[in-house]
């Protein structure tokens, strides 16, 4: 070989090399900059308001009013609806899956759970409008007004777009992550605690209990972590079923707003630098919130089934 | 306890568990039955050549919008795969287990997990502001930052699956890295790899939240990369929250569309490319 010929192929190989470690640390300059790029953007607005910005109720653009609570409020509380019901149907779905499905019937039932992730969330928000939110307002609402209607969160009049409309299709969304690394964390628990637990003559449901969930426990709890993540976060769904007004009521029925929706629906209205820049300190929270809520769901995921192994994890 | 109780206990459980899964799945089947009832009805060739008509007219199309979502889809492919796979060959040819891989890649990680509506935040302070307009370049890079960290993260599990021995044969052949990993490596981990790009370009297809002030959205042909740009997802939301009954139509038929696309190209990535050899 020639010396020429070594040199080349080496500039060649150092050439990739410098290429790929740029890619690579894109990644977290990339991260680093969203960060700085909404963080300059909402000065004004955390200049102006400090910590009222977050504790303040009114959201009135036209006057220069901007509280967020409004919005926080409407956020944790479909969110959270979301989550009660996604957590124990993945976690069912999950187990259904890894430890008693067939192996074919696995492959299908779990295709069918990853389509709920692959319909974009604009659909979700058409149908939303036009069947659930109806169905909400004549069936669904009245009768839990009538049997339920002396807790606060069911009463009021029923009008479909609300919160619990919200939290119903949250609940579709997140339901697909809850399950996929549920089942990663699962799918992670060595055989050898299945059989010693079969081995003791435990029924499947006692070999779930006693081997299966405490060892992928922590893992469980990151998937649901992801998932209330994504809740936070979702938009287009949310806005279109939520009923987009900045109020505080305690009724699942009443129609509120979340931080996405409200950052979907004015963005572009924002008349003002001012009235920009309070949005982008919505967003800025968002941001704060799901950062370390991923952060500390990936440790959890991460310390069950460590890195990247196990596939299509949303 | 006795035997009795518990298996009563455990064909309970198993029983709750088949419950939850059936349960899953009404929502999927509900999505579905609605679109594909209501759009088919409204749907016919006006659809995919006209431009959207005036407010209430019927006849009107999406032809603008699926053009729109295809230009985008294409910048943010043209930019995240090759970015994406060049990050993920970094982080498994490289250097797969030093501290900066492993904050790449947890970084990667979390940003999944980001809204994408922040990053319409941040590409309309970061680009439309700065160029004075919005564009369909603002909203394909958009994409492309939501395409990234997906396709780092399946090109780089692809790449692991590669056995040790193939790389060895190459090096021991005197071939350089850096024709080993472009000539050998990717090519035995192509169909993975091609698997996940069509799932994260399944993915932004979809994507609403991070066109809505990056793209806008155009009611007309838009002439050039540079001018607001109409998109499927964007024009059905404009479209279900509008007040008039043909727009609804249109917005069901849109979802159709869109809902048949994002599908095929999940099943075609799973089916077609899928490979059992590495």
């Amino acid at each position: 070989m020639s010396k020429k010929r070594i040199l080349t192929t080496s500039m060649g190989d150092q050439t990739l090399r410098l290429l790929t470690l740029l890619m690579a640390v894109s990644v977290l300059v990339l991260m680093a900059w969203m960060g700085w790029q909404m963080f300059d953007a909402a000065r004004p607005s955390i200049q102006k308001f400090g910590l009222s910005f977050i504790t303040n109720r009114v959201w009135d653009p036209v006057k220069e009013q901007f509280g967020a609570l409004p919005f926080i409020y409407g956020t944790l509380v479909t969110s959270l609806l979301a989550l009660l019901l996604a957590a124990p149907i993945g976690l069912g779905v999950a187990i259904f899956l890894n430890e008693m499905a067939e192996s074919k019937f696995r492959a299908v039932v779990g295709f069918l759970v990853e389509m709920l992730a692959a319909i974009p969330s604009v659909v979700y928000g058409l149908w939303g409008i036009f069947v659930l939110a109806p169905w909400l307002r004549e069936t669904v609402e009245p009768g839990l007004a009538k049997w339920l209607g002396f807790i606060p969160l069911f009463q009021g009049t029923p009008v479909g777009f609300g919160m619990l409309a919200g939290g119903l299709i949250l609940a579709v969304m997140i339901l697909p992550t809850i399950a996929a690394i549920s089942r990663e964390v699962m799918a992670a628990v060595p055989n050898m605690q299945r059989e010693a637990a079969l081995a003791l003559g435990a029924t499947k449901w006692e070999m779930i209990r006693v081997a299966v969930l405490p060892y992928a426990k922590s893992g469980i709890m990151g998937g649901i972590m992801l998932g209330l993540g994504r809740a936070l976060g979702e938009t287009m769904a949310v806005t279109m079923v939520i009923g987009n007004r900045p109020d505080i009521l305690p009724s699942l029925f009443a129609p509120a707003y979340s931080m996405a929706a409200v950052i979907a629906n004015e963005f572009t209205e924002a008349t003002y630098d001012l009235y920009l820049s309070a949005l982008v300190e919505i967003g800025l929270i968002l941001f704060g919130i799901t950062l370390v809520l991923n952060f500390f769901a990936r440790l959890l995921v991460w310390s069950v089934a460590r890195g990247p192994k196990g596939g299509n994890v949303v | 306890m006795n035997d009795y109780f518990r298996k009563y206990k455990n064909l309970m459980m198993l029983t709750v568990f088949i419950g939850a899964t059936i349960i899953a799945l009404i929502p999927l089947f509900g999505v579905l039955g609605y679109v594909v009832k209501n759009g088919l009805s409204a749907l016919n060739l006006q659809f995919f050549v006209n431009l959207p008509k005036a407010m209430g007219l019927p006849g009107g199309g999406m032809a603008n919008a699926i053009a729109g979502t295809l230009i985008m889809v294409l910048i943010a492919s043209a930019l995240g795969i090759p970015i994406g796979i060049l990050a993920a060959i970094y982080l498994t040819e490289y250097d797969r287990h030093s501290w900066l891989s492993t904050a790449v890649r947890f970084a990667t990680d979390v940003l999944t997990g980001i809204p994408s509506i922040i990053v319409g935040i941040v590409i309309y302070t970061a680009v439309v502001l700065k160029m004075g307009n919005f564009s369909a370049l603002a909203g394909g890079l958009s994409l492309a930052v939501i395409m990234i960290p997906l396709i780092i993260r399946s090109t780089e599990e692809m790449l692991k699956l590669v056995s040790h021995s193939i790389r060895e044969a190459g090096f021991a052949l005197g071939i350089s890295k850096a024709k080993t990993i472009l000539k050998i490596v990717l090519p035995t981990a192509a169909k993975g790899i091609i698997t996940g790009a069509m799932l994260a370009v399944a993915r932004v297809a979809g994507e609403t939240a991070p066109l809505l002030f990056t793209a806008l959205g155009n009611q007309y042909w838009s002439r050039s990369l540079n001018e607001p740009t109409a998109s499927l997802p964007v024009q059905i939301f404009q479209y279900a929250t509008s007040p008039y009954k043909e727009w609804h139509q249109l917005a069901w038929a849109g979802s159709l569309v869109l809902i048949l696309m994002v599908i095929t190209l999940n099943l075609v990535a799973r089916y077609a490319f899928r490979s059992k050899s590495i």
